[in-house]
């Protein structure tokens, strides 16, 4: 088996969980890949930091916010110790940073494989509008604001409730100017603007997990239900769906876009059996072990395009395969603690 | 004839599930026989016959239980679209 470094961040596996964990699961259970992984934390009590079982060494990296160039810095610090052959960013907010690195990343030897800046900017929660209409992608009406009063100016383009949602993530449904308002300063303080307000769609969520190779073939793709939703948003439980339309869907945005990497399309399906796509984020979601136990490794696949190989498109998978999230009180010593947040490693 | 949608999946406990939907339901032993017989591609007069030879139910009495087990059918889509009961 082929030996390969892999670091990748998203190691917050908690009750609004990064996808870093399950993508390193993946991995784990890759029959073609021997993985060492390196994992990037952003904050002392990131969880997957202490897997010992799942990451083999970990680095605080600090946060994209404070500048590509710091970013990269450390990342030379940790690529000079470690060697790193790919790196998977799981995180919306850090993409930006590092799809603006890839070429330096490259030069200094380490791959990734992420949408480009044009599939990454054009699938904005605010530009969600154009992209259906250029795709001919059913999606429900939005229009990014700044203030509560910009509302109040579309407010005749609305019907209450509405979607607040945030720039990266974050969204709540205000049935009043109110809660509209309470939601706008609460996401802005959060993530900062614009904020976007979209129209409620009635229906059930339906998710897919996909990879495209960036030539406009789909690798790989999963439909999801939620049967479980947190109060946050966040699947604490869904099963795998045989839905030809919602597999269609996903080729036709794959191969329309070239989407190049991993990929989550949030579609709502309402009564009358209509799609309606309500955000595509660009990135592997924290489901993704659901598609690797229904026989599509999609983190070890993404490994391998990154390393430059030919994947096969995955052929089916299995259908009505559940998950159940769970929390499990991990115990660890000062020590750990103590070296991550003074040392920076553990 | 009544046709049950050919993805849908029924255990032989009677837990149905749908793969369209993600939605999983449960059917009593009586459900589950009506099911298997319109799976069998009975029309509604042999499975009446099929039910009355069985049980003592009266045929109104059966026909009134069936019908409104067909429109439950229907509302959770487990049918296919062009049957008419």
């Amino acid at each position: 088996m082929a030996k390969f470094t892999i670091a990748l961040s998203g190691l917050n596996n908690i009750d609004s969980p990064g996808p870093g964990v399950p993508v390193i699961r993946g991995i784990r259970d890759s029959k073609i890949l021997d993985a060492k992984i390196i994992g990037l934390a952003y904050e002392n009590l990131e969880p997957g930091a202490y897997m010992h079982d799942l990451v083999d060494k970990t680095y605080k990296v600090p946060y994209p916010s404070d500048g590509v160039e710091t970013l990269l810095e450390r990342l030379r610090y940790i690529h000079e110790k470690e060697k790193i052959d790919v790196l998977i960013p799981n995180f919306d907010s850090e993409l930006f940073t590092f799809m603006k690195s890839e070429k330096v990343l490259q030069e200094m030897g380490i791959n990734t494989f992420l949408p480009t800046l044009k599939q990454f900017e054009e699938r904005h929660k605010s530009n969600l509008p154009e992209y259906g209409e250029k795709y001919g992608v059913k999606v429900p009406y939005s229009e990014p604001i700044t203030s509560v009063q910009d509302f109040r100016d579309h407010m005749e383009k609305f019907e209450l409730p509405v979607v607040v949602k945030g720039k990266f993530y974050d969204a709540f449904i205000a049935y009043d100017l109110d809660q509209l308002s309470m939601y706008f300063n609460k996401i802005a303080s959060k993530w900062g603007l614009p904020i976007v307000i979209q129209e409620f769609v009635r229906g059930t969520e339906v998710n897919v997990v996909a990879l495209g190779d960036g030539k406009g073939n789909t690798v790989g793709a999963v439909p999801m239900r939620k049967t479980y939703i947190t109060d946050k948003g966040k699947a604490w439980g869904g099963i795998t769906l045989e839905d030809p339309t919602m597999m269609e869907l996903t080729d036709k945005i794959i191969s329309q876009t070239q989407w190049r990497g991993g990929m989550e399309l949030e579609l709502i399906r309402t009564d009358k059996n209509e799609l309606y796509l309500i955000e595509i984020n660009p990135r592997l979601p924290a489901w993704v072990y659901l598609a690797v136990a229904a026989g599509q490794n999609l983190p070890e696949a993404l490994v391998r395009l990154a390393l430059g190989e030919e994947v096969q498109p995955f052929q089916g998978y299995a259908t009505g395969k559940m998950f159940i999230r769970y929390s499990y009180d991990m115990i660890t010593d000062l020590n750990e603690f103590e070296k991550l947040s003074t040392k920076g490693e553990l | 004839m009544l046709k049950i949608r050919k993805n849908i999946a029924i255990s032989d406990s009677g837990f149905v599930f749908d793969p369209l939907s993600g939605e999983s339901f449960a059917l009593n032993p009586m459900g589950l026989e009506i099911i298997q017989l319109i799976k069998n591609g009975l029309t509604h007069q042999e499975l009446s016959e099929a039910i009355l030879g069985k049980y003592e139910v009266d045929g109104e009495t059966f026909d009134r239980y069936f019908y409104d087990f067909i429109a439950t059918l229907k509302q959770f889509n487990l049918l296919e679209e062009d049957t008419n009961g």
